[in-house]
């Protein structure tokens, strides 16, 4: 997939003027958070199982080269195989390769990330195999030919006038003139049209949400059952999966259940959550015939051992996104590149390079929302933090943000002089401000004070009080 | 070629070689007891209780429950309901013995077939192997007995199941299935499923719709054959 996250300004100023995606965020915003705390309320062990599957995530990564081994070894003794591939070219060359092998016309397609970040369908199109969405928000963002917005409700920035519109557009063969009364009316229709798609299919692809070393199996965890249709009837079965989708046991999966549907939709437990072993055995009277593992790491093997680690303990439950003041005003597409919102913005620079990705560190308001809901504790605010720093080593921030921090820089390494600076700052806002208040605007502050207010100051600086209360001896 | 690579630059990030003998000793061992976490309260309670929490968190996720006292009144529930619904009453039934043995010919009109799940069926019922009563959740394995189509293509599935096969947590169905399904060679079946529910979506403008690609309806029918179960 081409990034567009070098453009993230322009992208951001696009979304926050686009109508149906505001209508679309402002109905969006409060459900998720509303559903995940009465899911959480509900479970007290709560915050000591986010501890636990903290601990499950570390003890995986530090040995995650043995687990990988101990997984495909399983695999393949239950019948299954394993393609090791480093990058996204050799990903999109296995999963070729066994379309091509079988003869497969079309393929049906779980959601998955991992085929966004291979940009698996346009390379199946190019080689004259037809994939299909089945995920009904993937579906109509394929027949949009427009990339996810979120990484559990791909298409929740569209609204039902796009859906009829699509479907309107796509399904020529109905009556032009038929109504849609209800939503229900929409999904009726997606329905019928993809179970043909699954009947017909040669291949299923899914990703996979957990890879189980001890036993050799995939999770997927879905609502709609499109994933296990996906997996249960075409000829081959092919999981998508990236290296750190690993964990040891059965008894490790289902801790991490456990906060995985409440963190991400606000459920208890998924509708469908299914451990796939393996192909069809000998007396079984449905599954594939042949089950293949895609192993990818593009690029993760090269964060273990570094300051960017923990992020591979993330379960992509979206929460973060979910709570983010950022993601909830610009939405998704503006991240530019597959996983948008805090998550994106650390791991994003990762995998396709901080040059490329640079500016979605600072796609953040630093409140740490993020981090408190996140349920592996992924400490995102300071992962954020390493990528500024590195971006600003780099020299890659923009001109005017590199040369007021080193004039700040100049005056932080020098306090009595930073010191008086900021007093006499002060004292200068004060005196501007005190009849209203406020400033609406500010010379060298535009981009702050666009969005808010900041209010004139009314008393002394932080140091100064500070020292006054020492002295007191409140502080 | 791309296997060593991956593992190479694990090992080189993690600063170190091939895991020392006695550290993949010690996660072999970790494997092989696959020790349990913490496990919920909400489910460590009586046998009438845990019950009780499974049909209330069926009903929660929107599933239908059907309670009889014994096996032999399965067909008639089965009937009853599909005539409820105003269903038609042929369905594809799991080929397992307990199902097999069940009286279908005490309810004449009810018309079965055995075997998986065709694109035609509009009825499944399958065997339930065994409920989690912490979510409401149905274990389903797959295999010759339990096909895994009938959990998925038809528009109403119903699953038989026995009281006494209600567990308090997942690791405690894992346990089960270890123990009866899982042979020496450690080879899990090919498909196990977890059900919770009948499928749903919420991919249009974030509502939730129920019968999404799987079945709109999910009907348990539950046999009390555990005394200790019946509070
Ligand atoms: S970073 Fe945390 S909150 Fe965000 S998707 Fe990953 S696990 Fe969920």
């Amino acid at each position: 997939m081409l990034a567009t996250s070098p453009a993230f300004k322009q992208n951001a100023a696009h979304a926050m003027a686009d109508g149906g995606l505001q209508k679309a965020l402002a109905r969006t915003r409060p459900t998720f958070p509303a559903r995940r705390a009465s899911a959480v309320a509900n479970l007290p062990e709560f915050e000591q199982l986010r501890e636990i599957g903290k601990q499950i995530k570390n003890h995986t990564l530090q040995n995650l080269d043995f687990y990988l081994e101990i997984f495909a070894g399983n695999v393949e003794r239950a019948g299954g195989q394993v393609h090791w591939c480093s990058t996204a070219d050799d990903a999109r060359a296995a999963v070729l390769g066994i379309c091509q092998r079988v003869g497969a016309k079309t393929v049906t397609k779980g959601k998955s990330m991992i085929s966004e970040e291979l940009g698996i369908n346009k390379h199946l199109e190019a080689h004259d195999i037809v994939p299909v969405e089945t995920d009904l928000g993937e579906y109509i963002l394929q027949l949009r030919d427009e990339p996810p917005s979120h990484i559990i409700a791909p298409a929740f920035h569209l609204n039902r006038e796009d859906w009829e519109a699509s479907f309107r557009q796509s399904h020529t063969d109905l009556p032009a003139d038929r109504v849609f009364v209800e939503r229900r009316d929409i999904l009726t229709e997606a329905r019928t049209r993809l179970r043909q798609k699954f009947l017909a299919a040669d291949v299923g692809i899914t990703g996979a949400n957990f890879l189980i070393a001890e036993t050799g199996t995939s999770v997927i965890v879905t609502n709609e059952g499109n994933g296990d249709l996906t997996q249960t009837l075409p000829h081959v079965h092919i999981v998508l999966a990236s290296i750190e989708k690993m964990v040891p046991t059965l008894e490790d999966t289902v801790s991490l259940l456990r906060l995985l549907a409440r963190s991400a939709t606000g459920q208890d437990f998924s509708v469908y959550t299914t451990f796939s072993t393996g192909p069809k055995r000998a007396a079984d009277l449905d599954g594939p015939a042949e089950y293949h593992v895609i192993l990818l790491d593009n690029g993760r093997s090269a964060m273990v051992g570094t300051e960017f680690q923990d992020m591979l303990r993330c379960i992509r439950c979206a929460a973060c996104m979910n709570h983010c003041p950022v993601y909830g005003t610009v939405g998704g597409h503006a991240y530019g590149w597959v996983y948008p919102g805090p998550m994106g913005a650390v791991l994003t620079p990762s995998l396709i390079g901080v040059d490329q990705a640079g500016q979605l560190p600072n796609a953040s308001t630093f409140c740490g929302k993020c981090e408190s809901v996140c349920p592996m504790k992924i400490p995102l605010p300071n992962m954020m933090r390493h990528w500024r720093e590195k971006e600003f080593e780099r020299h890659l921030s923009p001109q005017g943000m590199r040369r007021g921090l080193s004039v700040w820089g100049w005056f932080a390494r020098r306090p009595g002089v930073y010191r008086f600076a900021t007093r006499m700052a002060m004292w200068g806002l004060g005196a501007l401000g005190r009849k209203r208040g406020k400033f609406t605007s500010l010379p060298l502050a535009g981009g702050w004070t666009e969005g808010r207010d900041l209010p004139a100051p009314e008393g002394d600086t932080f140091f100064a009080r500070y020292a006054r209360e020492q002295r007191a001896g409140r502080a | 070629m791309s296997r060593e690579a991956i593992l190479g630059a694990i090992q080189r990030g993690l600063r170190r070689g091939p895991l020392p003998d006695d550290q993949a000793m010690a996660l072999r061992a970790r494997l092989n007891a696959h020790p349990r976490h913490l496990i919920p309260a909400r489910s460590r309670v009586p046998r009438p209780e845990q019950v009780a929490l499974f049909i209330r968190n069926l009903e929660k996720e929107f599933s239908t429950v059907a309670r009889v006292p014994e096996g032999s009144e399965v067909p008639g529930a089965v009937a009853d309901y599909l005539a409820g619904q105003n269903l038609p009453s042929d369905f594809a039934m799991a080929a397992h013995p307990e199902l097999q043995a069940l009286p279908w010919e005490s309810r004449p009109l009810l018309r079965r077939r055995e075997g998986k799940a065709e694109a035609s069926d509009l009825v499944t019922v399958q065997h339930g192997y065994a409920g989690i009563a912490e979510t409401g959740t149905l274990m389903l394995p797959g295999g010759p007995q339990r096909p895994t189509t009938l959990n998925l293509l038809a528009d109403t599935a119903i699953v038989v199941l026995r009281a006494s096969r209600v567990v308090g947590a997942y690791e405690e169905a894992f346990d089960l299935l270890r123990a009866e399904l899982v042979p020496a060679s450690g080879i899990m079946p090919r498909n196990v499923m977890l059900v919770t529910g009948p499928s749903r979506s919420a991919d249009i403008e974030s509502t939730l719709e129920l019968g999404a690609h799987g079945p709109r309806r999910l009907h348990v029918v539950l046999v009390d054959d555990d005394a200790a179960a019946v509070g």
